[in-house]
């Protein structure tokens, strides 16, 4: 099925999503996403594979992007979420899809969003003990912003 | 022994960490086991120790400065990396390249496919005790790929050959003639491999219904790759979403029965002939033309976004970038498929030994390079 | 009193270059088989390797883990080199080349070769190192597992031989080496195997298991002490060699050529097929390792000793 097609079938049953113009990426609110995303996995769109879990720092407001594919239906969507700042926070997914478990756990190091009833959110990428979350735009560090000569 | 002399014996769990220097590990991973005996009650894994922060660097390079970068995550399979990345680019770009880099690009491609698996099977036949004697054939054999893309970029382990808009040079007067070659002499060393290792008794006992992966959990973890195709799924990116040329091209997807370590083994062993198969086809069908690139190499992408994903030989990569109009991508972020295939570890070794998980460490093909990015 | 000293010494002296002519053979042998060279630099195609080695084990550090268990660890070694040199006392060169005939001979060799394992244990436990532990643990129950089987083909030898003397035992041969009966056949089979798990070659090699245990119980040792261990093995290896010679490949028997060359061909042929074994094999794993040991050798063995004892009745 194409992206829109799905667009449409996730719309029918839940009228507070919409889609992103450029990407058609379908934008859902923080609060669904669990009831979404078990629509996804259990009903006929079978998106039995979740294949990466990304977030993007734009000014204001971190974007989580989920991308999910079928192996059974061929299809993919991706799913975004749009997080004020100050409210990093969102479900968890891994009861869902255990690969959501070392997916979040990276978001959670590299942007520190939280995952509310993740089994063990710890960093994954930086040492444990590491302060502060390299990914946003704000962390900054002499040795990696400096942009080699065109 | 009844039950009540068998609670006076008091063992205790001892935790034992394997790496992140060690023999077995493929790289830097450390691996706290919990063990009883010989045992394993648990296994945590830790990762990060090659963390380079690709993704960080990434928004302070431009596009074409990016792809050496992507030589090393993978750096066994750089061939590949490059290619995922570039044709990522290309898809924001909304760019078509020359036939004839098409063409190019499959046959570094499934060549690169050809010395990564080699690495594996040498490896895990290392793991399993055959100490060195099928690493030494495997690298000698991976010498003569080496050799051959020596002589088409210059380069032994990380290429740096894909540009945005097609490959940096056209492939050498002669190459055709040493890949064809190659062809025929790797064709009876996979033999070779199969006739000592395969059905080798020590060899089936140590890894036949170790490590089993069902398909459902296959799935639910994202495993993507040789590990899912052996665990019975019959899902190939080449064939299933096919990209460049690989929809002309004839080739089969060896599937596995039971997702033990032996049917990642032989899948592997079984797409080296496959991937042999594709590299003959697309060697015979290759168009006159020029593949080097002829647009500048400073790219402003309009504001949007692409995820793409490749076959890797370890798995599925899949690149998602977000631009914002300037030369520099706003955000890269690369989902490796070594990441996800090591999430599974945990899960297969639980009531093994410790023989049995350098056995399976050895067949879910881990990279650390790419795993930490 | 004067001969005995000069069996001693002549007994030391075959053993260091034995060991050294195995250091060397070891490699190139796993370098061929491996399509590769092995040493080449060091002397004509690398024969003065082993004198490189030796030189840089004894100038190397001998470090010593702090909270090692320091006599245990200090005297493993020790245990692991003199048990194989005292063995030799009783191997049969040639016809009248041997240090001491002993008319318990292959009972002496079969007692002091299990002493070793006290040397590994001791090893494993004294390095206070988890790996080196799980090593040594490993190798004790895996030689005591297989000194069964080992003791029971070799009884059905003594049984043909009517003696426990070594020299006997070959001069039982003199018509017709062992190996060409069946049921000799075949406890030269179960020895060969059993001889392998004693010591510690691959594919049994599990207590040294380099891809799992890093060095296993000699992780700790390095310098001297590591030498000992290495030379230990070598030494162990051209006995078991020696005593299947003797056993089922008529010792020192053989027309033309003086039996101390055909007794050396004959153990150098046997080690040869050991070192082909090593290179070629994968590892079996500790838990199948037992299996085999008590579930398919044994019951062989002892089904073996009941036929050769009807065949002798008969």
């Amino acid at each position: 099925m194409r992206t829109n097609e799905i667009f449409m079938a996730i719309k029918t049953d839940f009228p507070e999503v919409r889609q992103e113009e450029e990407t058609g990426a379908v934008i859902i609110p923080k609060e669904s996403l669990l009831k979404i995303t078990r629509y996804l996995k259990n009903h006929r769109l079978a998106f039995d594979n979740l294949h990466c879990i990304t977030a993007i720092d734009r000014t204001g407001r971190v974007e989580l992007a989920y991308t999910l594919y079928s192996i059974s239906e061929h299809h993919g969507i991706t799913l975004k979420i749009y997080l004020t700042a100050g409210e990093e926070n969102v479900a968890s997914l891994a009861e869902l899809w255990k690969s959501a478990n070392w997916l979040e756990r990276e978001v959670y190091d590299l942007f520190g969003v939280i995952f509310l009833n993740h089994p063990d959110l710890r960093r994954i990428l930086n040492p444990y003990d590491w302060k502060g979350h390299p990914l946003r735009k704000s962390y900054s560090h002499p040795e990696v912003s400096i942009k080699p000569r065109l | 022994m009844n039950t009540s002399q068998t609670k006076d014996i008091c063992t205790e769990e001892f935790l034992i960490n394997m790496g992140p220097q060690h023999p077995s590990t493929h790289g830097v991973l450390s691996l706290e086991l919990k063990l009883d005996g010989e045992m394993i009650r648990d296994c945590t894994a830790h990762i990060g120790y090659l963390h380079r922060s690709m993704e960080k660097l990434a928004e302070n390079r431009t596009y074409t400065q990016f792809i050496p970068y992507t030589d090393r995550l993978d750096y066994v399979a750089s061939m590949n990396n490059n290619m995922g990345y570039v044709m990522a680019v290309e898809k924001l770009l909304n760019l078509e390249i020359s036939d004839r880099a098409k063409y190019i690009r499959v046959i570094a491609a499934e060549l690169n496919r050809i010395a990564s698996h080699l690495i594996a099977i040498g490896t895990f036949a290392q793991d399993l005790g055959a100490f060195a004697t099928p690493l030494f054939y495997c690298f000698r054999e991976r010498e003569k790929i080496i050799d051959i893309f020596d002589q088409i970029c210059g380069n032994r382990l990380t290429y740096n050959y894909m540009r945005i808009g097609g490959v940096q040079f056209d492939l050498p007067k002669g190459i055709d003639e040493k890949i064809k070659k190659f062809i025929k002499y790797m064709r009876s060393k996979v033999d070779d491999y199969d006739w000592l290792l395969t059905y080798n008794t020590i060899f089936l006992a140590r890894s036949k219904h170790i490590g089993l992966l069902p398909k459902d959990l296959a799935i639910n973890y994202s495993v993507s790759g040789p590990n899912l195709r052996a665990s019975g799924v019959k899902w190939d990116l080449r064939k299933d979403e096919p990209y460049l040329v690989y929809e002309k091209l004839e080739f089969d997807i060896p599937v596995g029965e039971n997702g033990d370590s032996w049917d990642r083994y032989k899948v592997r062993l079984e797409e080296i002939r496959q991937s042999l198969k594709i590299v003959e086809q697309a060697l015979g069908a290759l168009p006159e033309g020029d593949p080097t690139v002829k647009i500048g190499r400073i790219h402003k992408p309009s504001p949007s976004e692409i995820y793409l994903r490749t076959e890797n030989p370890r798995g599925e990569l899949g690149f998602f970038i977000i631009s914002d109009g300037s030369a520099y991508p706003y955000r890269l972020k690369i989902r490796s498929p070594s990441f996800s295939n090591l999430a599974v570890l945990p899960e297969l070794v639980k009531g093994l030994k410790i023989a049995d998980i350098v056995c399976i460490l050895g067949s879910l093909d881990i990279l650390m390079g790419e795993t930490d990015r | 009193m004067l001969m005995m000293l000069i069996a001693g010494i002549a007994v030391l002296a075959f053993i260091s270059a034995s060991a050294m002519f195995l250091i060397w053979w070891e490699r190139k042998v796993s370098a061929h088989i491996q399509s590769r060279f092995g040493p080449m630099r060091v002397g004509w195609h690398g024969v003065l390797q082993p004198i490189a080695d030796a030189v840089k084990l004894l100038l190397k550090e001998d470090i010593r883990p702090a909270e090692a268990d320091k006599l245990v660890w200090w005297l493993a070694p020790f245990f692991a080199v003199v048990p194989p040199v005292m063995a030799f006392a009783a191997i049969p060169f040639g016809k009248s080349l041997i240090p001491k005939d002993l008319n318990v001979g292959i009972l002496y060799i079969m007692a002091i070769s299990s002493v070793c394992v006290i040397g590994i244990f001791m090893a494993g436990w004294g390095s206070n190192n988890k790996y080196s532990l799980l090593g040594g643990m490993r190798s004790a129950a895996q030689i005591v597992s297989y000194e069964i089987p080992m003791i029971l083909s070799m009884i059905t030898v003594v049984m043909h031989a009517n003696s426990l003397s070594m020299q006997k035992i070959v001069e039982a041969q003199s018509r017709h080496w062992n190996i060409l009966h069946p049921n000799m056949l075949l406890a030269a089979l179960v020895y060969t195997i059993a001889a392998t798990a004693e010591v510690n070659r691959a594919p049994f090699d599990i207590p040294e298991a380099e891809s799992e245990l890093v060095a296993g119980f000699h992780t700790e040792y390095s310098g001297m002490k590591f030498a000992m261990f290495f030379i230990g093995e070598y030494t162990n290896l051209f006995i078991i060699a020696a005593i299947s010679t003797t056993l089922f490949f008529g010792g020192w028997h053989g027309p033309f050529l003086p039996p101390v060359v055909w007794f050396l061909s004959k153990t150098y042929l046997c080690i040869f097929i050991w070192m082909w074994v090593r290179w070629t094999f994968p590892r079996a794993r500790v838990d199948q390792l037992m299996a085999f040991a008590w579930k398919v050798l044994t019951p062989i063995a002892f089904v073996n000793l009941a036929i050769t004892g009807w065949l002798l009745l008969k």
